[in-house]
C-alpha cells in the first residue's frame, strides 16, 4: 500500500494512504484527545476536542477525520490547543449534570479521565439547575439525559453495527437530545433490540444497565470496535454510504 | 424549430394581447405590500374599472417588488404614449381616486406620485431585479415577452457547455449566498466530475434577520430561477435541479411549483429541451425551519430526508453531494444573474461593478432610514451613497451609527467606514462580510451589546447541535452578553467572552458556529467602550448569583468534590 511521510509532534512516521491523523498519532505515540471517536464506528468530527494544528493550515483540523498527507507536520499540544480543549470540557461539563460521586461510570468514564489529563477542575459555567427525568423504561438498561455528552456513539453504534436505527437525535442547540424510535420511551421501541451495543460505546455514564451502582459499570467499549473489526470492513462501509 | 417551443411565436403573441390596453395598471402583489394592504388597493382599482366599464382599456396586473417597500403600496400606471407613473402609499381610497382620476378621466392624481427620478430608483441598476415591477409572476407568457428563456434556448441550441462556462467565468460573477466563491470555477469543478448523476441546487434557505432577497426573487420572477438552472445544468452535465426553499415562504414555494408546470407545459424543462438530447428537471424541496440548512451539506441532508446537520468538508459536494454523487449549490440570486448575464453578455456584465466584485448585489434595506425595501446596486458603491442617496438618510433626524451587514455571521460598519466601496474585500477588511445582502442601518440609540446580544441569540436557537463548540459556546456567549447587558457584568466577563469568541471561532464544525461570534468581535472591535462602560465591579454580581463552582477535581478520577450535595 502506498505511504506518505509525516511529523506529529516531531515524530517522523510513515502513514498508509488513506489513515486518519488520529489513527497515525496512535500509532506514533502520540494520544489526541477525543470523545466522539470510536474504532469501528463512521467519523463524525463533533467534539472538537482532537482538534490538531497543521503547518500552513489556517484553521486546527479534527484529527479523527483528517487524512494523512505528504509531509504534514502537525502539533497536537499546543498551549492555544490545551486551552481550547479545556475551554470546551468546561462547558461540556456546564451543559449537564455530571456528578461522579453519583456516577455508574465514575473511574470507567471517559469524560472524567480528560478532565483529569486536561487539568480541567474548575467550570466557570453555570450548569443548569435541574436534571433531566431519565428514562429507565427498558427492562435491562437505562438513560440519563443529563449526562449525555451527545457524542452520538450509541446512535452510530444501533445504525451501523447493530442496523437496529433505534436511537436519533431531536432538538437543536441546547436542546439536542437522543430520542427512541420516533420519540418513545426506550422500553416502547419496537426497533431495539436489546443487545446493549449503545451502552456499551457510551463513553459516559448516560447510558447503563440496570442494577448497576456508583462506580460498578465495566469498561466494554471494544465490544463494537472488536466487531466491526471482524468484519468485512470495505463491504461493510460500502453497504453504509 | 422541430420538438421545441417557439419563444419568438409565444413572446410576439403576449406583447400584442398587451398592445389592446391603452393602460396598464401595474400593483405592486409583492409580500411587503400585501401585508401593507396591496389587495384592497387592487380590488378597489378593479371595482372602479368595472364600474366605468374600462375592461377593454385598462389592464390591471399584481406584479412583483418594485423595491420601495417602506412607501408601499406601490402602483405603475403605464399608458400608451406616456411616461410611467408612479404612486406610493396607495391604500384603497387612494386606489379608487387613481382609478376614477387617471384610469378614467387621464388625470394624474398629483399628490400621491413619486418621480421615478428619485434617487431611490435613479440610482439602482437592476439585473437581478429586471423583471419586478413588471411583469406578472405567475404567467411564464410575460416572463418570455420580457426575453425570458431565450438564453438558455440559445446556450442549448448554439453553444458548448464549455462556452457557457466561460462566459459565467468571463463575467466574474461570485456567489451572492455570502462566500463569494467564484461561480464559474465553480460550475467546470461540476463539470469536470465524472458521473451521469449530477445534480445542481438552488440554495433558497435565506434566513437572515431582516433579508428578503431571494424570497422576493422566488416569488416575483420565479422563471428566472428556473431558467439559470437549467443553464447552470447545461453547463455542467446535471440532469436533475433541486431548489431548497425554506417552509416560512409558502407564497415562494407555490409560485415556484406553478412556475415548473408552467415551464414543462411549453417544454422549457423536461426531456429533450429545444429539440436536443438535453434533459432537465426540477424539483422543490421544503425546509423545516431550520436556519443551519442553508449551510450546503445540512441543505443537502436535509434533501435527502435526513436530520439538517452539516458534515465536514472535504469532500466537497462537487465531488460527493446528493446520495454520494456529484452536486453543486448554488443561491437563487447567483442562479438569477445568468439568464441575464447569458443574453447580455460577460463583458457587460463585468464592466458594473469594480475589479474583484462584478455585477450588483441586492440588498434588503431596513433599519432606521427614510427609504426602506429591497435595492440592487453595483458592487463598489459607497455605504454613504446607499444610506444618504438611497436610503434618504437616517430617520427623523438622528445621526448614523452603524450599519450591520451579513446577519448573524457578519458585522457592523461604523461612520468612521462609511465610506467604504460594498464589495466582497472591502467589507471583509473591515472584519463584515458581504453576506447574502442583509442591511440593517443603525441611529445613535442603539447599544452595540444590545446588538450583539440579539444576534447571539439568533446563533444559539440556530445551532443545530451536533458539534460542541456552537451548542454550547453560543449559549454560554449568550449568557455572557445578557450578563453585561443587564449590569451583571464584571472585566472577568468580557475577557471570557473573548476567549469564547475565539474557542467557537476556531473549533466550530461547519460556518454557523465558526462566524457567529463576529457580531460580538466587531462591536468589540469598533465599540469597546460601550462595553466598558457596562461593566460593574468585581464581586457586585455575587449577590443571588452562582459564580464559578467546582465541577470536576483533576488529580484524582473519583476524587470529585461537591459531587454528593448535588446529586439527583
Amino acid at each position: 500500500m502506498a505511504g506518505v511521510n509525516l511529523k506529529i509532534d516531531g515524530v517522523e512516521i510513515e502513514a498508509p494512504v488513506g489513515e486518519n491523523l488520529m489513527q497515525a498519532a496512535t500509532r506514533a505515540g502520540v494520544r489526541v484527545p477525543g470523545l466522539c471517536q470510536l474504532d469501528g464506528l463512521s467519523v463524525v468530527g463533533a467534539c472538537r476536542l482532537c482538534m490538531v494544528e497543521i503547518a500552513g493550515t489556517p484553521r486546527p483540523r479534527p484529527a479523527c477525520a483528517t487524512p494523512v498527507g505528504e509531509s504534514m507536520d502537525v502539533h497536537t499540544d499546543t498551549p492555544r490547543l490545551r486551552e481550547h480543549r479545556r475551554v470546551l470540557l468546561e462547558m461540556l461539563f456546564a451543559e449537564g449534570q455530571h456528578i461522579c460521586a453519583a456516577c455508574v461510570a465514575s473511574g470507567a468514564c471517559e469524560l472524567q479521565n480528560l478532565a483529569a489529563e486536561l487539568g480541567v477542575d474548575h467550570v466557570n459555567f453555570t450548569p443548569p439547575p435541574t436534571r433531566l427525568e431519565m428514562d429507565l423504561s427498558h427492562p435491562r438498561f437505562g438513560y440519563d439525559p443529563s449526562r449525555c455528552v451527545l457524542c452520538t456513539r450509541c446512535v452510530r453504534a444501533c445504525a451501523e453495527v447493530e442496523g437496529a436505527f433505534t436511537w436519533g437525535v431531536a432538538g437543536r442547540g441546547r436542546e439536542t437530545h437522543l430520542v427512541a424510535d420516533l420519540g418513545v420511551p426506550w422500553g416502547e421501541a419496537e426497533s431495539c433490540t436489546s443487545c446493549g451495543k449503545c451502552v456499551s460505546a457510551c463513553p459516559v455514564g448516560a447510558l447503563f444497565e440496570k442494577g448497576t451502582s456508583v462506580g460498578e459499570r465495566r469498561v466494554t467499549r471494544a465490544l463494537v470496535s472488536t466487531l466491526t473489526a471482524r468484519r468485512d470492513r470495505e463491504s461493510h462501509r460500502e453497504v453504509l454510504k | 424549430m422541430s420538438g421545441g417551443v417557439d419563444l419568438f411565436d409565444l413572446a410576439q403573441k403576449e406583447r400584442e394581447e398587451q398592445a389592446v390596453y391603452r393602460r396598464t395598471v401595474l400593483c405592486c402583489g409583492s409580500t411587503a405590500c400585501l401585508s401593507g394592504g396591496a389587495q384592497a388597493t387592487q380590488d378597489a382599482i378593479r371595482d372602479v374599472v368595472a364600474e366605468k366599464g374600462l375592461e377593454q382599456d385598462v389592464r390591471l396586473v399584481a406584479t412583483g417588488c418594485m423595491g420601495l417597500c417602506s412607501r408601499g403600496p406601490l402602483v405603475k400606471v403605464r399608458s400608451r404614449g406616456e411616461d410611467d407613473v408612479l404612486y406610493a402609499d396607495v391604500d384603497a381610497d387612494a386606489g379608487r381616486r387613481i382609478a376614477e382620476q387617471h384610469l378614467a378621466a387621464g388625470q394624474p392624481v398629483e399628490e400621491r406620485t413619486l418621480s421615478l427620478e428619485h434617487p431611490f430608483f435613479a440610482r439602482q441598476v437592476r439585473v437581478v431585479l429586471e423583471n419586478m415591477g413588471e411583469i406578472d409572476p405567475n404567467r411564464i407568457e410575460d416572463y418570455i415577452a420580457h426575453g425570458g428563456y431565450r438564453a438558455l434556448r440559445d446556450a442549448v441550441s448554439t453553444m458548448t457547455p464549455a462556452g457557457v462556462i466561460d462566459v459565467v467565468q468571463r463575467s466574474g460573477l461570485r456567489g451572492r449566498g455570502g462566500g463569494g466563491y467564484p461561480a464559474g470555477s465553480k460550475w467546470k469543478l461540476l463539470n469536470e466530475a465524472k458521473s451521469d448523476q449530477k445534480t445542481v441546487i438552488a440554495n433558497g434557505d435565506e434566513g437572515d434577520p431582516g433579508a428578503y432577497m431571494d424570497r422576493t426573487v422566488m416569488e416575483d420572477d420565479p422563471h428566472r430561477v428556473l431558467e439559470g438552472m437549467a443553464i447552470a445544468a447545461y453547463a455542467t452535465g446535471a440532469i436533475k435541479g433541486y431548489i431548497y426553499v425554506r417552509a416560512e415562504y409558502p407564497v415562494a414555494v407555490r409560485r415556484l411549483e406553478q412556475a415548473i408546470r408552467q415551464a414543462k407545459r411549453h417544454k422549457l424543462l423536461g426531456k429533450n429541451l429545444f429539440g436536443t438530447d438535453f434533459s432537465f428537471d426540477v424539483e422543490i424541496r421544503i425546509g423545516a425551519g431550520a436556519f443551519v440548512c442553508g449551510e450546503e451539506t445540512a441543505l443537502m441532508a436535509s434533501i435527502m430526508g435526513q436530520r439538517g446537520t452539516p458534515v465536514l468538508r472535504p469532500p466537497y459536494p462537487t465531488e460527493r453531494g446528493l446520495w454520494g454523487h456529484p452536486s453543486m449549490i448554488n443561491n437563487v440570486e447567483t442562479l438569477a444573474n445568468v439568464p441575464t448575464i447569458m443574453r447580455r453578455g460577460a463583458d457587460w456584465f463585468a464592466n458594473i461593478g469594480t475589479e474583484t466584485s462584478r455585477g450588483t448585489k441586492v440588498f434588503a434595506l431596513a433599519g432606521k432610514l427614510e427609504n426602506t425595501g429591497l435595492i440592487e446596486v453595483p458592487m463598489g458603491i459607497t455605504l454613504r451613497e446607499i444610506i444618504e442617496e438611497i436610503g434618504g438618510g437616517v430617520a427623523g433626524a438622528k445621526a448614523f451609527k452603524a450599519a450591520q451587514t451579513g446577519g448573524p455571521s457578519g458585522g457592523c460598519i461604523p461612520l468612521k467606514h462609511i465610506d467604504t466601496p460594498m464589495d466582497y474585500d472591502s467589507l471583509l477588511a473591515l472584519g463584515s462580510i458581504m453576506g447574502s445582502g442583509g442591511l440593517i442601518v443603525m441611529d445613535e440609540d442603539v447599544a452595540m451589546p444590545d446588538v450583539a446580544r440579539f444576534f447571539m441569540r439568533f446563533c444559539m436557537d440556530e445551532s443545530c447541535g451536533k458539534c460542541l463548540p456552537c451548542r454550547a459556546g453560543t449559549y454560554e456567549m449568550y449568557e455572557l452578553l445578557d450578563a453585561l447587558v443587564t449590569g451583571r457584568g464584571t472585566a472577568a466577563t468580557l475577557v471570557r467572552l473573548e476567549t469564547l469568541c475565539e474557542v467557537v471561532r476556531t473549533n466550530s464544525l461547519c460556518g454557523l458556529g465558526q462566524t457567529a461570534p463576529n457580531p460580538v468581535l466587531s462591536t468589540l472591535h469598533y465599540f469597546r467602550p460601550e462595553y466598558e462602560a457596562l461593566l460593574v465591579p468585581d464581586g457586585a454580581h455575587l449577590a443571588g448569583l452562582p459564580g464559578a463552582h467546582v465541577a470536576a477535581a483533576a488529580e484524582s478520577a473519583s476524587a470529585f468534590a461537591d459531587g454528593s450535595e448535588r446529586s439527583a
